[in-house]
């Protein structure tokens, strides 16, 4: 398929030339076409039924079709309410209003160029098929997302961003170690770390190594996933990013580590050991909702909320693909709707902050009738990513739900069913305190490039909650059969 | 090969028993140059182009490039030495031989795979090198000692990657070293910017961003 290496070097050659841009106004056109041209690309790609190869290494299967696209749709809404941001950012020093130390932005080339090249480390994150050339890309996003991050160059950002850089990088590290151990683990030629290759001797690897290269790499994507215990540095990284950054990181980039375990569980699942891997999924998936629901309950900060319910819902990933059968299913639908909801919800964090100038959820009253669209969003929002009816996020949340119960998982739906109702409680007290009530500040308009894109993705949420096209679910069928251990 | 071996295993002795920072650079720098040489030394004579690509890339990047990175950050900061690690230097050493003991034990009872290259010494010291790195990693104060710790422990998965395949594609083993030089060169920067805002390179005093703190204070005030 001609269309999947214009997919990865595109955005990575617009990355690099938005360095050398020097006009403020092309750059931002550059950024918005080329994020225009990747989601046609990659909706022209993912279409036809059968997977498209590129070699052995590159290629586009059901399960990469869906992120494929998810990805791309994201950066697009982040790339129109991106531009509007970095146009409202001050060039001269500002100061920080909590310590007073004058800061200045990085340099509006370096932002760009650095998401460009996020994209395309995405791009082929996903769209490889050798498993050692995906942790080389996943390993690349976290170096084109560190310097986003670091955008405000204050100490907070700072501070993110090299936990951000260190954490990552080891976890990373010791998902590598997995990989090497995958390679000892296959007996018959050809020996490379291809798809192809281990899913065609699946019934032959050597459980022992398998396993083993499981949890290593379990561990180290799952850092990268922010599962529990793992995830300390993802609340830091996500809050202190530039919202459009935080909406990409959420969405975007957590879904490709949680792709990388995927895969591996997809190797698993053929070589008959799909259980194995599961019960540890679903411990960890448990661990990061609970651990989340308790910070989600205590927390001043709405960043860092929003932050938490990402550690959340990858949990809910976790164990809805730890438990197999429907719940595959049920993941892949909530990994489009989560990605699409906590997209939507970061940009409206960002216009509140932009319009309120604090991160205290408590310091923050009226936003309805200071900002009426955003005021309203953030109620959409919330009850969208808290699984209410009728947005999309709760067929996916109550079809897991089903799931467990099927099989019989009694104290899987208990917990799941408690810590959901935990992170509901935590954020319905912050979300309305601040969504309601009075303010002293004036009723302000909001650009177009501020809501276009929040306002857009809560209809698609909404509109997944009441309809399923066809195709996509054709996608979603196909990618849950590949996880249960559909060989192609 | 064994020699090779050997010499990491007393590389990261000397990392774990010094206190200066710039021998902790030279040590982490004669590891790289180790590790460069070791995959001519695997390949048994059979030299082949991706084999000298790998080699001499690994000596410029590991052995060259990052370690002259690290001692101009050196250089440039105030800081000489690692002062008053979690574990003194002493009590590190002996953790350290703990930890050489564990790398013995889990290469030991690695599951023999019939037609691969024989799991030897090499597994063993490069298995050490990443538990050093990553005890490092957790008891050392100074932000350039965590990244070189990262270095060190991504020497040692460098090494279980040369010990258990050399035929593994070299594309990709390039691709590993430029994601781990890329890394480091930005830690490296980031350095410069800890050093001028800290004024201090120590990691325990970054603790503004904190859920777990007595009590919880609210920052963020920047715009958006």
């Amino acid at each position: 398929m001609t269309l999947l290496l214009p997919i990865i070097l595109l955005p990575a050659a617009a990355g690099v030339a938005s360095f050398l841009i020097r006009s403020h106004r092309f750059r931002r056109v550059v950024w918005v076409a080329t994020a225009a041209t990747h989601l046609a690309m990659s909706i022209a790609a993912a279409m036809p039924p059968e997977a498209a190869t590129l070699g052995n290494w590159i290629g586009l299967d059901c399960l990469s079709a869906v992120f494929l696209v998810l990805t791309s749709l994201l950066f697009l809404g982040a790339s129109i309410y991106g531009i509007g941001y970095v146009a409202r950012e001050p060039v001269a020093p500002q100061p920080d209003l909590e310590d007073g130390s004058l800061f200045r932005n990085e340099p509006e080339s370096v932002f760009t160029g650095g998401i460009l090249l996020l994209l395309a480390t995405m791009s082929l994150a996903i769209l490889s098929r050798h498993l050692a050339l995906q942790w080389v890309a996943i390993e690349a996003t976290t170096l084109a997302s560190a310097p986003l991050i670091y955008y405000h160059q204050n100490r907070r950002s700072l501070e993110a961003a090299w936990k951000y850089l260190i954490l990552c990088s080891v976890g990373i590290a010791v998902a590598l170690l997995g990989i090497f151990f995958l390679l000892m683990a296959m007996q018959e030629e050809p020996r490379d770390l291809t798809l192809t290759a281990l899913l065609g001797q699946a019934a032959a690897l050597d459980h022992k190594w398998l396993s083993t290269a499981f949890i290593f790499m379990l561990v180290g994507y799952g850092t990268k996933m922010g599962l529990a215990p793992l995830h300390s540095w993802l609340p830091d990284a996500h809050s202190e990013a530039p919202s459009p950054v935080s909406a990409l990181l959420s969405g975007a980039l957590l879904n490709c580590a949680f792709l990388g375990i995927l895969r591996v569980q997809q190797v698993c699942a053929a070589a008959g050991m799909a259980a194995f891997g599961g019960d540890l999924l679903i411990l960890f998936g448990l661990l990061s909702m609970g651990l989340a629901g308790v910070f989600i309950l205590r927390q001043a900060d709405y960043k860092r909320m929003l932050a938490y319910s990402s550690v959340e819902h990858m949990g809910i990933l976790a164990v809805a693909v730890g438990m197999g059968g429907l719940g595959l299913f049920g993941a892949m639908l909530h990994a489009v709707n989560h990605s699409i909801v906590k997209a939507m919800l970061f940009f409206t964090a960002g216009n509140i902050l932009s319009r309120f100038h604090t991160k205290d959820a408590a310091k923050i009253q009226g936003v309805c009738s200071v900002l009426p669209i955003s005021g309203a969003l953030w109620i959409a929002g919330f009850l969208a990513i808290t699984g209410s009816p009728p947005f999309g996020t709760f067929i996916s949340e109550f079809t897991i739900l089903r799931a467990s119960v099927e099989q019989g998982r009694w104290i899987v739906a208990g917990l799941y069913s408690l810590f959901l109702l935990v992170v509901f409680v935590g954020m319905s007290v912050i979300v309305l305190r601040m969504a309601l009530g009075q303010s002293q500040a004036a009723r302000q308009r909001e650009s177009w490039t501020a809501v276009l894109s929040p306002v857009t993705f809560t209809l698609l949420a909404l509109l997944l909650g009441v309809y399923l096209p066809a195709p996509l679910a054709d996608k979603l069928h196909g990618a849950a059969g590949l996880l249960g251990g559909l060989a192609k | 090969m064994d020699i090779i071996s050997v010499l990491l295993i007393l590389s990261c002795l000397l990392l774990l028993g010094s206190s200066r920072l710039n021998v902790a650079i030279r040590v982490v720098a004669a590891q790289g140059i180790l590790l460069g040489i070791l995959p001519l030394d695997r390949s048994m004579g059979e030299f082949t182009a991706g084999i000298w690509v790998l080699s001499i890339s690994t000596l410029i990047s590991k052995g060259i490039l990052l370690p002259w990175l690290m001692s101009i950050c050196v250089r440039n900061s105030e800081i000489r030495r690692e002062i008053e690690p979690f574990i003194g230097f002493g009590s590190s050493l002996l953790c350290g031989i703990g930890l050489l003991a564990l790398a013995v034990w889990v290469t030991v009872r690695m599951p023999a795979v019939p037609g691969k290259l024989p799991v030897g010494f090499l597994m063993t010291s490069s298995f050490f090198l990443v538990f050093v790195g990553l005890f490092l990693m957790v008891t050392r104060r100074k932000a350039l000692t965590q990244s070189l710790a990262y270095l060190v422990m991504e020497n040692g998965v460098y090494g279980v990657g040369v010990g258990m395949s050399l035929d593994f594609p070299f594309v990709v083993e390039l691709g590993i070293l430029l994601d781990v030089f890329v890394g480091v060169f930005l830690m490296g920067n980031l350095l410069f910017h800890l050093d001028r805002e800290f004024e201090h390179m120590d990691v325990d005093k970054l603790t503004e961003l904190s859920d777990v703190s007595e009590s919880p204070t609210i920052d963020g005030e920047q715009i958006a």
